[in-house]
C-alpha cells in the first residue's frame, strides 16, 4: 500500500516538474537568446519577466482553436497529443536520484529509444492530416530526418550499454561511479547530442518546422492549445534529451557534496542551456546537407566507435 | 565544422556583453537635435498667432493631412478659422515647416502621442497652438513684411519703409 502511494506521489511530482520545466523553458530560452543577442528578452511581466510564462499560457488557452475544414479531423486532433504523451512516458524511466524513479525498467534505454521514435509520428501525422502543402513538406522532412537519425542515435548509445553491461538506466548511472562515460565514450556523446538535436527538432535541425521556408512547417494549420501542445512536446523533448545525456554520459545523480537531485538538475540545466546556445549560434543546414551529414559522416563514425569500444571491452574484460 | 565551433564560442562570449537595448519608458531615447515629431502652431513674440492661413503647408503636404480655412479679422489680418492636422496620416516629413512663410507651423521633438482611438489623432487648432514662439524667437512676420490695413497699403504710413520687392530676392 505504502509503495503504491509512494509511486503515485513520484508520478505526480515528476509529471508536474516535467510540465513546469517545459513551460519555464519558454521563458529561459527567450531570456538566453536575448542574452546572446545583446538584448534583454522578456523582462516586463513579473520579476525577471517570469510571469511571461503565465501570460503566454493564458493567451494560448483562450485562443481560438480552429480545425481547418479540409483537415483529416481525428488524426489532426490526435497528432499533438502523441508527442506530449510519448515524451512524458519517457520521464517515467529516468532515474533522478537513487530513490526517485517512477519505473525501474530493465530495458529503460530501449524504452526511451522507442518512445522518442514514436514521438515523430506526431509531427508526421500532424503534417499529413493538415492536408496543405507546407505542413506536408514538413511532415515528409520529419520522416526523412527520423530515418536518417534514429539509426545512429540508437547505435551511439550501444557503446554505453557495452561498457555498463545493461540496458537499465539505473545500472548505467551506477556503472559511472568511477568515471563518467563522456570520457571513454566522447564520440558517442557528441553523436548522441547531434542526434538528440535532430530528434527533438531543435535548431539547427528544425527542418520540419523551418519558419523561413515552410511558414511553420508541420504545425502551420494548428492554432490554440493544439499548437501549444506541439510546443510543450518540443520543450519536453529538450528536457528529455538533456536528462538522457546527463544520465548516460555524465553520471546522472553522481557528484560530491550536493544531494543527488541537485546534481541531476544542475547537469540537465547545463545541457538545456547548451541546446539553446546551439539555437542562438548555428544556422539551419540545407535538407540534403543534413541527410548527407547523417549517413556519410555520423553513421560511419558511430560504427567505428562501436567497433573500437567493443574491441576494448573484449580486451580488458577477456 | 570548425567554423561552427567558432560561431558557438563567439556567441557564448556575448554572455558578458552589455545589452544594447534602451529600456524605453524608463530610459529615454537620445533624439537627434533636428528630430521631426508632433506638429505645433507657434505664436509670435507679441502673443499673436503667426499663421496667416496662406495654405502653403496644406499644398506642400504630400499626404493631405492638413486642413484649414482662412478668414480675416476686422483689421484685414488673415488667420485660420480652423486648422486641423490628421496625425494618423501625417508622415512627419517636415515639408509644411519648410513651406511656411511665417515660421508658424513647426515640428517638435515629441513623438509620444499614441492614442487608442483613431479619431483622437485628429488635432484641432486649439490642440496645435502653443503659447510660445517655438524655434524662432523674436521673429514676427508682420514686422518684416509690413501690414496692409483698411485704407493703408504696405509701406504707406509715415516713416515706414516700402515693402521688399519679392522679385528682387530671386536667385
Amino acid at each position: 500500500m505504502i509503495e503504491i502511494l509512494w509511486s503515485l506521489v513520484t508520478i505526480i511530482c515528476v509529471l508536474i516538474a516535467a510540465l513546469t520545466v517545459s513551460a519555464g523553458l519558454i521563458w529561459l530560452e527567450r531570456r538566453l537568446l536575448g542574452l546572446w543577442q545583446d538584448r534583454y528578452g522578456p523582462n516586463r511581466a513579473g520579476p525577471f519577466g517570469l510571469l511571461q510564462v503565465v501570460a503566454d499560457g493564458i493567451k494560448i488557452f483562450f485562443k481560438e482553436d480552429w480545425i481547418p475544414p479540409f483537415a483529416d479531423k481525428p488524426v489532426f486532433v490526435l497528432a499533438p497529443a502523441v508527442v506530449v504523451m510519448t515524451m512524458l512516458m519517457v520521464f517515467a524511466v529516468i532515474p533522478y536520484t537513487p530513490v526517485i524513479q517512477v519505473a525501474d525498467l530493465n530495458i529503460g534505454l530501449l524504452f526511451f529509444l522507442a518512445m522518442s521514435s514514436l514521438s515523430v509520428y506526431s509531427v508526421v501525422l500532424g503534417g499529413w492530416s493538415s492536408q496543405s502543402k507546407y505542413p506536408l513538406l514538413g511532415g515528409i522532412r520529419a520522416a526523412a530526418q527520423l530515418l536518417s537519425y534514429e539509426v545512429f542515435m540508437g547505435l551511439s548509445l550501444m557503446g554505453v550499454v557495452m561498457m555498463a553491461g545493461s540496458f537499465d538506466l539505473r545500472d548505467i548511472v551506477v556503472a559511472q561511479s568511477r568515471m563518467w562515460f563522456c570520457i571513454p565514450q566522447f564520440l558517442g556523446f557528441l553523436i548522441f547530442m547531434i542526434a538528440g538535436l535532430a530528434e527533438s527538432h531543435r535548431l539547427p535541425f528544425d527542418l520540419p518546422e523551418a519558419e523561413s521556408e515552410l511558414v511553420a512547417g508541420y504545425h502551420s494549420e494548428y492554432s490554440g492549445m493544439k499548437f501549444g501542445m506541439f510546443f510543450v512536446g518540443e520543450y519536453l523533448g529538450i528536457t528529455l534529451i538533456s536528462a538522457m545525456i546527463t544520465t548516460l554520459f555524465f553520471g546522472g545523480w553522481l557528484g560530491p557534496v550536493l544531494p543527488p537531485i541537485a546534481w541531476f538538475l544542475i547537469k540537465t540545466f547545463v545541457f538545456i542551456c547548451i541546446f539553446i546556445l546551439f539555437r542562438a549560434a548555428l544556422p539551419r543546414p540545407r535538407y540534403d546537407q543534413l541527410m548527407a551529414f547523417g549517413w556519410k559522416v555520423l553513421l560511419p563514425l558511430t560504427l567505428l566507435n562501436l567497433l573500437v569500444t567493443g574491441a576494448l571491452v573484449l580486451v580488458f574484460e577477456g | 565544422m570548425l567554423s561552427n565551433l567558432k560561431t558557438i564560442w563567439m556567441i557564448l562570449r556575448h554572455t558578458f556583453q552589455r545589452p544594447v537595448t534602451v529600456q524605453y519608458p524608463e530610459e529615454s531615447i537620445p533624439l537627434p537635435p533636428r528630430f521631426r515629431g508632433r506638429i505645433i502652431l507657434s505664436r509670435d513674440p507679441d502673443g499673436e498667432e503667426r499663421c496667416v492661413a496662406c495654405y502653403l503647408c496644406a499644398v506642400a503636404c504630400p499626404v493631405d493631412c492638413i486642413a484649414l480655412q482662412a478668414t480675416e479679422d476686422e483689421h484685414g489680418r488673415r488667420y485660420p478659422e480652423f486648422f486641423r492636422i490628421n496625425f494618423s496620416r501625417c508622415i512627419l516629413c517636415g515639408f509644411c515647416e519648410e513651406a511656411c512663410p511665417t515660421d508658424a507651423i513647426q515640428l517638435t521633438p515629441d513623438f509620444e502621442y499614441a492614442e487608442y482611438n483613431r479619431q483622437n489623432m485628429v488635432y484641432e487648432k486649439e490642440d496645435l497652438l502653443i503659447s510660445g514662439p517655438g524655434k524662432h524667437h523674436g521673429y514676427n512676420f508682420y514686422r518684416v513684411a509690413g501690414l496692409a490695413i483698411g485704407g493703408k497699403d504696405k509701406g504707406e504710413a509715415q516713416n515706414e519703409k516700402p515693402p521688399v520687392d519679392v522679385h528682387s530676392l530671386l536667385p
